[in-house]
């Protein structure tokens, strides 16, 4: 039989679930995520012995956590890449209302590990960083929220959502943790935006953003010092972002040479959040360059891939995921040159981090399964849609 | 753009009412077609918002990568300075006054010159360039720089200025990986002369296209700002005649060594407007190549101490003066009123002794010809501590200097911490407080100038407002007439200080030194002082000359006393420097004969 929409993939039904999975799932962004933990490793066995001869261990033991906590990530990665767009959402939903509560009882249970911030639960064997997990399943109710108001008679699903979040961001305040706080506030904007917000109403709320933002500046010291530091011209030499510049500045184009790189004796964050200095240190400028465009791949088939969704919950669900993810990189990645305020955010997939780890893989396996080529509906509404 | 289309199509309802069918099914239907026109619609706009989305997170990315690529392959600057401008290019500013003497002459300004800074990884041949260096450069060690140009660094600073010459050896050593980076540096041209006025200047925030020159010590630190403002055009006018200043330095250094003494400083100021014409202070730097700070032996003596402003002493019986002079105002003594000095005199458990036993009962005015502890402390139980005390304030000594230097402040007098009567008997011949050369001259300057306070300054004064009055013109003139005779009279202290034709007068002071353990003074070391004022009939400029440890060695035993040492020194000085300060000679009648036109 021909092919009458363009872009489907014609499903057989009583395919087995493997063979249909591999031939709907977008395999170039499998491709890119498994370069980009196979680089993680890589610079993991460079970045990481530092800290393990610090903390006394074996040099590899980082890398060994690394690549147990990676497969792990793969694995669930996989596995929830196949389930159906529906089952993600019920369970993401009770996710959403599991880590809600769990990071409302933070400040009850949780513990700060001595930094100031009380964001971590401690199991005894690891630590878990709830608002971590929080983010995916965040997207996954509101966009479910959102686009059940755009069915007929629908809950009021974008006032819910934006009281849902006003609370959250509240909650992560209080922690404190701005940066959770403001990424949750840009995924909900971004979900807003896609759902066809009205621009005035976009305009409204980025002033209100703005609004607190300066309100959080003026009364909290641990985010005003945050953002003084950026603005000043003047880095402090042996500050990180510092060596981080310094380490780009040193690794030139092809690098210093494996192992030859000097950032991740004086950084203590080398292995995680400066972990792009690590790369561009030893690897040069072209590991970096493979890095990004691998991130760009990912954010860009993603999007493209959505636009042709037809279901609004699939649609805004994955969009929501995939900033999110896109965002967290790029935002890794500014720290290090300088363009972004210092801030605390793993490199997806790259840098070290079991709770990260788990949760990215938690999150990009959404996202396959919500960019997963199925059947948009008969010929003509697809014939509508474009002859309009 | 929106058609609107009914809620209930009327006629298609009459008409389905007609045929007996349902009609809400229409209705039904008919909402079903209105909400999937809206999703097609609100799907077209996401269609166009998930592009500008996706081109976005493109953008964002490219400016990363961008930024990124840029840093790589920037060129190598200085690691920590590069660090530090990065986010926002910092300008640096580089303009400089100049800083000239009086008459104009220029005691510091600007030269262009070069950094030199190598980029290891450009370097050709590391061997050739160590040695090529090395050459050039003879403190430089050729292995260690080989070691350095063959190291991991990509940046490395080699020189911080070259001279001319240096500069185009470098250049014919042909080597791609050496750079010059443009400079400003601060030249003084007079070399030591004036080092303590001027201080010196460094380098503040460097790069290799530029670096701003600061000011670290003396005038150039405390007029810093002002120097560097980039609007200034007039160079910064200082009060020191640089003629002067070279004069007197050049007679302090032969009178220190002359004197076997370890340090001196001497000041010349005008008495009416408190304009320093020369102020030096020994050992001194150059402050082309300031010295480092000495880590080790008595801070006191390093070269880089100003002893004029910031070093303050007990500095004996110049002090001697300021009591005499408060009596007369008070009207307590005359200068013929004869008063007990039998000593030694005893003071809880103190004795003040005089040098020499001057017999029982002397006349004030030979109380202080003859530089008398008993006599001076005996007028001061007179005056009281507390009338002292003010007096002495308001002549300027408890108070740190006002000096446009930065160590002025520095020189805060040390003063007892509770002005009882012994203190006050002892302050009253300059022990148990301390001053610096500059408040003497400053406070000898309001007492002979006819009596109006005197701020000491550096800056060229074109008028001056006279001061606050502080003693009597009468006292004034009282006091001149006694200082002269410190000079000219048989028993007076100071028999070397005459100049002929100028007229000198003034007040010596030989104090001994603490001990540096603290707790008493030391038998042998002293610090001797000649606090002058000349012509003395009316008074233009006090010179204060002092010595530390001084031993003059002519005689059987060593002289320490001022009169032997500070004293002749002083003399000398004002010798040399009245004619350039354009004080004339008065000559007395009779003498004119023996001159001859020839004379030098």
């Amino acid at each position: 039989m021909t092919e009458l929409a363009h872009g489907t993939v014609i499903v057989q039904s009583g395919e087995a679930v493997l063979p249909r999975w591999w031939r709907s799932v977008d395999r170039v962004s499998i491709g890119c995520i498994l370069a980009l933990f196979g680089i993680g490793i890589l610079l993991g066995f460079a970045s990481s012995p530092p800290l393990a001869e610090r903390t006394g261990l074996p040099p590899f033991h980082y890398v060994i956590r690394q690549a147990f906590y990676g497969g792990l990530a793969l694995v669930v990665m996989l596995v929830v890449s196949m389930l159906s767009p529906l089952t993600i959402r019920r369970l993401g939903v009770t996710g959403f209302f599991i880590t809600v509560a769990a990071v409302a009882l933070l400040p009850v249970f949780g513990t700060d590990f001595g930094q100031g911030a009380v964001r971590w639960y401690s199991l005894g064997f690891a630590a878990l960083q709830p608002s971590e997990f929080l983010k995916p399943v965040f997207v996954v109710f509101s966009a479910w929220m959102i686009a059940a108001s755009q069915e007929l008679g629908g809950p009021p699903g974008k006032t819910v959502s934006l009281l849902v979040t006003g609370i959250l961001v509240g909650f992560l305040a209080m922690q404190p943790d701005f940066g959770q706080a403001a990424l949750l506030i840009f995924a909900w904007l971004v979900l807003y935006f896609v759902a066809g917000a009205p621009m005035a109403a976009l305009f409204a709320l980025m002033g209100a953003v703005g609004a607190g933002g300066v309100y959080a500046y003026n009364n909290s010291e641990h985010f005003a010092r945050r953002i003084d530091g950026f603005l000043t011209a003047e880095v402090s030499p042996n500050t990180q972002l510092a060596f981080a510049e310094e380490a780009i500045r040193n690794g030139g184009l092809f690098g210093a040479g494996l192992g030859e790189g000097s950032v991740k004796w004086t950084l203590p964050d080398a292995h995680t959040d400066f972990i792009i200095a690590v790369a561009a240190e030893e690897y040069g400028l072209a590991l970096v360059a493979v890095i990004i465009a691998l991130f760009a791949a990912i954010a860009t088939r993603g999007f493209f891939r959505l636009m042709r969704e037809r279901d609004p919950f699939i649609r805004l669900a994955g969009t929501g995921l995939l900033s999110l993810f896109a965002l967290q990189a790029f935002i890794n990645l500014a720290v290090a040159v300088r363009m972004l305020p210092a801030k605390g955010m793993t490199l997806p997939f790259v840098s070290y981090g079991g709770s990260s780890l788990l949760s990215t893989g938690i999150a990009v396996g959404m996202i396959l399964a919500f960019t997963r080529t199925r059947p948009q509906g008969d010929i003509r509404d697809h014939l509508i849609a474009q002859g309009r | 753009m929106t058609q609107r289309v009914p809620l209930r199509p009327l006629t298609r309802i009459l008409k389905a009412r007609a045929e007996g069918a349902d009609p809400d099914l229409i209705e039904r239907e008919n909402l079903r077609l209105r909400h999937e026109a809206a999703r097609d619609t609100l799907r077209q706009r996401s269609e166009g918002r998930l592009l500008l989305l996706a081109l976005c997170f493109l953008l964002a990315f490219g400016a990363v990568g961008t930024q990124m690529a840029a840093l790589a392959t920037g060129e190598a600057d200085e690691p920590v300075r590069a660090a530090s401008t990065a986010g926002a290019e910092v300008t640096i500013l580089n303009t400089r006054a100049d800083i000239t003497d009086r008459a104009g002459r220029v005691l510091a300004t600007n030269f262009a010159t070069n950094a030199l800074y190598a980029h290891p990884h450009e370097i050709v041949d590391a061997r050739a360039a160590a040695d090529g260096l090395a050459r050039i450069f003879p403190d430089l060690d050729a292995d260690t720089l080989y070691a350095r140009l063959n190291s991991e660094a990509r940046f490395l600073w080699l020189r911080r200025y070259l001279s001319p010459e240096q500069e185009q050896m470098v250049h014919d050593l042909g080597e791609p990986g050496l750079h010059f980076g443009p400079r400003e540096m601060r030249l003084y041209p007079n070399g030591r002369v004036a080092a303590h006025v001027l201080g010196g200047a460094g380098f503040g925030q460097e790069a290799t296209n530029a670096a701003e020159v600061i000011g670290v010590a003396g005038i150039e630190a405390a007029f810093d700002t002002a120097l560097r403002d980039p609007d200034r055009r007039a160079p910064l006018q200082l009060s020191v005649d640089l003629t002067v200043q070279d004069a007197v330095e050049q007679v302090l250094e032969g009178g220190m060594r002359l004197m076997n003494a370890r340090a001196a400083g001497a000041v010349i100021m005008d008495a009416h407007t408190g304009e320093v014409y020369a102020m030096a202070s020994l050992p001194d730097f150059d402050p082309n190549a300031r010295p480092r700070p000495p880590v080790d032996g008595d801070p006191a003596l390093s070269p880089l101490f100003n002893r004029t402003v910031q070093g303050v002493y007990e500095l004996g019986s110049v002090f001697k003066t300021f009591t005499i002079a408060q009596a007369f105002e008070l009207g307590l003594y005359n200068p013929d009123d004869v008063i007990d000095t039998s000593g030694p005199l005893q003071m809880s458990g103190f004795l003040i002794r005089d040098f020499r036993d001057y017999g029982p009962r002397q006349s004030v005015a030979e109380v202080f010809v003859r530089s008398s502890n008993i006599g001076t402390a005996r007028i001061a139980q007179a005056i009281g501590g507390e009338r002292q005390r003010d007096f002495l304030d308001r002549l300027g000594l408890l108070a740190p200097t006002q000096v446009e230097v930065m160590e002025a402040p520095l020189g805060r007098p040390l003063l007892p911490e509770r002005w009882g009567e012994l203190s006050t008997m002892t302050i009253s011949y300059g022990h148990g407080i301390s001053t610096s050369p500059l408040h003497l001259a400053a406070a000898y300057a309001t007492i002979v100038n006819g009596g109006t306070r005197v701020q000491p300054t550096l800056l060229r004064q074109d008028s001056v407002t006279p001061g606050e009055r502080v003693i009597s013109e009468t006292t004034s003139a009282r006091m001149r007439a006694l200082m002269r005779d410190v000079v000219a009279s048989d028993i007076g202290t100071a028999s070397f200080g005459e100049v002929p034709g100028y007229a000198v007068g003034g007040k010596t002071g030989t104090a001994d030194l603490p001990l540096t353990a603290g707790g008493g003074y030391y038998e042998d070391r002293n610090l001797t002082t000649f606090a002058a004022a000349f012509p003395m009939d009316a008074p233009r400029f006090v010179v204060i000359v002092s010595l530390q440890e001084p031993a003059e060695t002519s005689g059987q035993e060593p002289r320490r006393t001022a009169g032997w040492t500070a004293v002749p020194v002083a003399a000398e000085v004002i010798r040399r420097a009245a004619p350039l300060l354009g004080v004339r000679p008065s000559i007395a009648p009779g003498v004119t004969d023996r001159l001859s036109s020839t004379s030098n």
